[in-house]
């Protein structure tokens, strides 16, 4: 059958080009990836090249021709022992490849001749699926009579990495400082003693690099855990974080996905000054295909950090370096994990809610000491997990209470903080006797001066003024 | 603040025996020697009293101190002309204090306070100073290292014959950026002059253990661009060394990597207990190489001074220290307006 040669686009969004000039005549012959034609549009000029061999039975567009719309037919190739009588019952040929082949190749029944125009998006408007709900599970009961040990932050951490990788021996720590300094933050205190240098592995500072290290490691199959000294310096990686590790289920068609924890301290430690100082909570948050845990106590840091490690998902873990040395009563068993996707209720109350967490909850569970001396009872709820977020407990308890209030370190702006009321005020408008308070860090870089740093982080004194006006015993 | 860069450099020049990029050095006359002792001295004391100060919770954060590293940019300083441009990461109390930014400024920083270089908004690892080329006090390892080629594109931009110095460690040598960075100001030929200042460690991780080629002179290589080591325990070397690098740079030839020997004596900042080596090993730069001890022995050995004439420079450098810190102890805190200032013009 005859193949028709049919007018490329040069780019994604070209409709229509000239047809400049013809390199072969009726009568040619031509070879595969020979150039047979020029086109060009206001923006650029092409050469069509022949995707097969034949000879040009007929050019059905003259050189010169202006608008000629993308796909119409402009010559039709004879196939070996054709003739020009066999023109006709020709069959389209792939697009001649150019610089956009992809583009021009590409199934698009509106941009052909005569096909009607219609707008991208109108018919998929309609038929948009819901986003799928995800529902967490609830915390495993804890058997009575569990012993309860007091644990810091920093121990849970490193246990939790401990006890999964002593149960799967794909697991595997690598980041700057993690085996024989045995972590800046003494995180990983022990592990090169316990696992070698083969699982438990220094880098070069060198983030970027190693976080698509890890990314790929994951995409083979093994289950990394990067620690980032803190995750500031992960800005430096960020894009293997999100362009690799998030996106890599979605773009393999479920395929491939990138089982990995990128974990270490956020947010602000001490006066270490701008650079050193950001709560990366929304950040991640916005992006879909990771999940981000912020846990508070040192019980949720350790069955979270093992959920983490066992999710086949990506999970941006965000520790705080103040909260490492903090010490909380943690169960003693064997295994024990807990649900990503959960918030925690900290405290029951029935007078206004806060929500909070990581660093943030510190605030919240001073406010509350300091409010139930004023004869105000807060529901405190730790979120733990900021994606997914677990709305519906933060919904029930403001249909108890009718006030909220939320509490984090990070930026005002785009912060956890609006993204909860926002859904709140969407899904419990009806419920809400006053505006809601969202507190965060002040709007600026974190200064190093001890006064100042004091007056860019929330303080308990906000958390207390705000559940006063919402309560309205301002 | 001591005179600078200053007309010394003319007569200091004294024809090396061996090109300064090859391990020659250049004899420094009778004021060079005590120009370069003084400037040392300066450096070592202000980080020791910020030690101190580090100590009894006047500073907080983080605070890195250059003891042990001092000829390296008091050598490349006295290279450098009006108009050339500095920038460093975080451990740059020396480099600040080479460019000629006043001692109380940088302390009134450390401390926090409104008359520091940043008026207390910067800390420790972020001074600048607009008026000194002094651009920063970066506390993201490996980022001054573009910051600083950028530095350059604008100095050839401009057509000026300025040059600019970048600093950075042997573990930030490792980060991607350096190497575009490299690339570029190759292909560009920018008049940068790329300082590794290779104290053998980065945090607790020796060279050997974190990179796979540890000469870093050499990581120019594959863009065409010189290096060479360099002794940056003496201050002769590193200005030898500097005065032909700034001249390549000059005279458009693009840039050259110095790789500056050198160790630091304290740990990798305040909290560092420096398990990751011996105090032997610590010991033996100090009393076999230690920057300033040359210098001295040199004064005193050609009779430049005496011992007493070095103890009333001594004295001198003591008091500008301890002016700056009791400066820096007794200057308010900055106005809490100054939360929303500077955020934006
Ligand atoms: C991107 C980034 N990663 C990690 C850190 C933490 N960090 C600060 S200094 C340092 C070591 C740098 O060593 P080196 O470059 O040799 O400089 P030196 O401290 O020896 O002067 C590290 C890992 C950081 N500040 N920035
Ligand atoms: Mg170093």
């Amino acid at each position: 059958m005859p193949i028709d040669i049919l007018m490329p686009a040069l780019s994604p969004t070209m409709e229509e080009g000239t047809l400049s000039k013809w390199l072969k005549n009726e009568g040619d012959s031509v070879t595969a990836g020979e150039v047979i034609a020029e086109i060009e549009t206001d923006k650029a000029t092409m050469e069509v090249e022949a995707v097969d061999e034949g000879t040009i039975g007929k050019i059905v567009v003259p050189a010169g021709t202006e608008n000629v719309k993308v796909n119409a037919v402009i010559a039709v190739l004879l196939q070996e022992g054709e003739s020009a009588s066999d023109i006709g019952k020709s069959a389209p040929a792939p697009a001649p490849e150019g610089d956009k082949a992809e583009a021009a190749a590409a199934p698009s029944p509106q941009r052909g001749e005569g096909g009607e125009q219609s707008e991208p998006g109108e018919g998929a408007k309609a038929s948009v699926p819901a986003a799928p709900k995800t529902e967490a599970q609830s915390d495993p009961d804890i058997p009575e009579g569990t012993e309860m040990v007091p644990t810091t932050v920093r121990e849970a951490l490193r246990d939790a990495m401990a006890e999964e990788m002593r149960a799967n021996e794909d697991v595997f720590l690598m980041g700057e400082e993690v085996a024989e300094y045995q972590g800046a933050y003494k995180i990983s205190q022990g592990l090169l003693q316990e696992f070698g240098p083969r699982r438990v592995v220094d880098t070069p500072i060198t983030e970027h690099g190693f976080t698509g290290v890890g990314v790929g490691a994951a995409m083979a199959g093994l289950r990394p855990i990067v620690e980032f000294m803190t995750f500031n310096f992960a800005m430096q990686a960020i894009d293997q974080i999100i362009n690799s590790a998030a996106k890599t289920l979605y773009m393999s068609g479920g395929q491939m996905g990138a089982p990995i924890v990128f974990r270490g301290a956020n947010g602000a430690a001490a006066r270490v000054g701008a650079q050193h100082s950001q709560c990366y909570a929304a950040w991640y948050s916005h992006i879909p295909g990771l999940k981000v845990v912020m846990p508070y106590t040192a019980a949720d840091a350790k069955g979270l950090l093992k959920a983490a490690i066992r999710d086949p998902n990506p999970v941006v873990f965000l520790e705080n370096e103040i909260l490492y040395g903090q010490t909380f009563d943690v169960p003693k068993l064997d295994d024990f994990v807990l649900p990503i996707g959960k918030a925690r209720v900290h405290k029951k109350g029935k007078d206004v809610t806060i929500v909070s967490f990581g660093i943030g909850m510190t605030y919240a569970v001073k406010a509350v000491e300091e409010l139930s001396g004023l004869g105000i009872d807060v529901e405190l709820i730790d979120l733990r997990t900021i994606r997914p977020m677990d709305l519906p407990t933060v919904i029930e308890s403001v249909k108890k209470t009718g006030r909220l209030v939320t509490v984090e370190e990070g930026y005002p702006q785009n912060s956890v903080g609006t993204e909860i009321a926002t859904r709140v005020q969407q899904q419990a408008f009806d419920y809400l006797d006053a505006p809601i308070i969202t507190i965060a860090g002040k709007d600026v870089p974190m200064p190093y001066a001890a006064n100042l740093e004091k007056l860019a982080l929330p303080n308990v004194g906000e958390i207390v003024e705000a559940v006063k006006t919402v309560t309205y015993k301002a | 603040m001591a005179p600078r860069k200053s007309a010394a450099a003319a007569s200091r020049k004294k024809p090396a025996e061996k090109s300064g990029l090859n391990g020659g050095i250049t004899d420094f006359d009778k004021a060079t020697e005590l120009e370069a002792y003084r400037e040392m001295l300066l450096i070592r004391r202000f980080e020791e009293k910020a030690g101190q100060l580090y100590g009894m919770g006047f500073i907080g954060g983080f605070c890195h101190l250059y003891i042990g590293q001092e000829a390296v940019v008091v050598g490349m300083q006295m290279a450098l002309k009006d108009g050339d441009q500095v920038i460093t990461g975080y451990r740059d109390h020396g480099h600040m204090l080479a460019t000629g930014m006043e001692a109380r400024g940088v302390m009134a920083e450390l401390t926090g306070r409104r008359d520091g270089y940043s008026h207390g908004k910067g800390g420790s690892m972020h001074m600048f100073s607009k008026e000194k080329n002094f651009y920063g006090g970066h506390g993201i390892v490996g980022a001054q290292v573009s910051l600083g080629t950028g530095l350059a594109f604008a100095n050839k931009y401009r057509g000026n014959d300025n040059v600019s110095v970048a600093y950075f460690g042997d573990g930030a040598a490792n980060q991607g950026q350096v190497y575009e960075s490299f690339n570029m100001a190759a292909l560009w030929k920018l008049p940068v002059v790329y300082i590794v200042e290779n104290n053998r460690y980065a945090m607790g991780t020796s060279t050997a253990r974190s990179s796979a080629q540890s000469n870093f002179s050499l990581r120019g290589n594959s863009f065409g661009i010189p290096g060479h080591q360099v002794d940056g325990m003496d201050v002769r070397a590193v200005y030898a060394a500097a005065v032909e690098a700034v001249a390549h740079c000059r005279s458009g030839k693009g840039p050259i990597i110095l790789e500056m020997l050198t160790y630091r004596y304290r740990g990798h900042s305040m909290s560092d207990p420096a398990k990751y080596r011996s105090k032997d090993e610590v010991q033996k730069m100090r009393s076999e190489h230690d920057p300033i001890e040359q210098v001295k022995a040199r004064i005193l050995e050609l009779k430049h001074a005496s011992e007493d004439e070095l103890k009333a420079i001594d004295k001198k450098v003591r008091d500008v220290v301890a002016d700056s810190a009791d400066f820096a102890q007794n200057n308010p805190e900055p106005d809490p307006s100054e939360l929303y200032t500077d955020i934006l013009l």
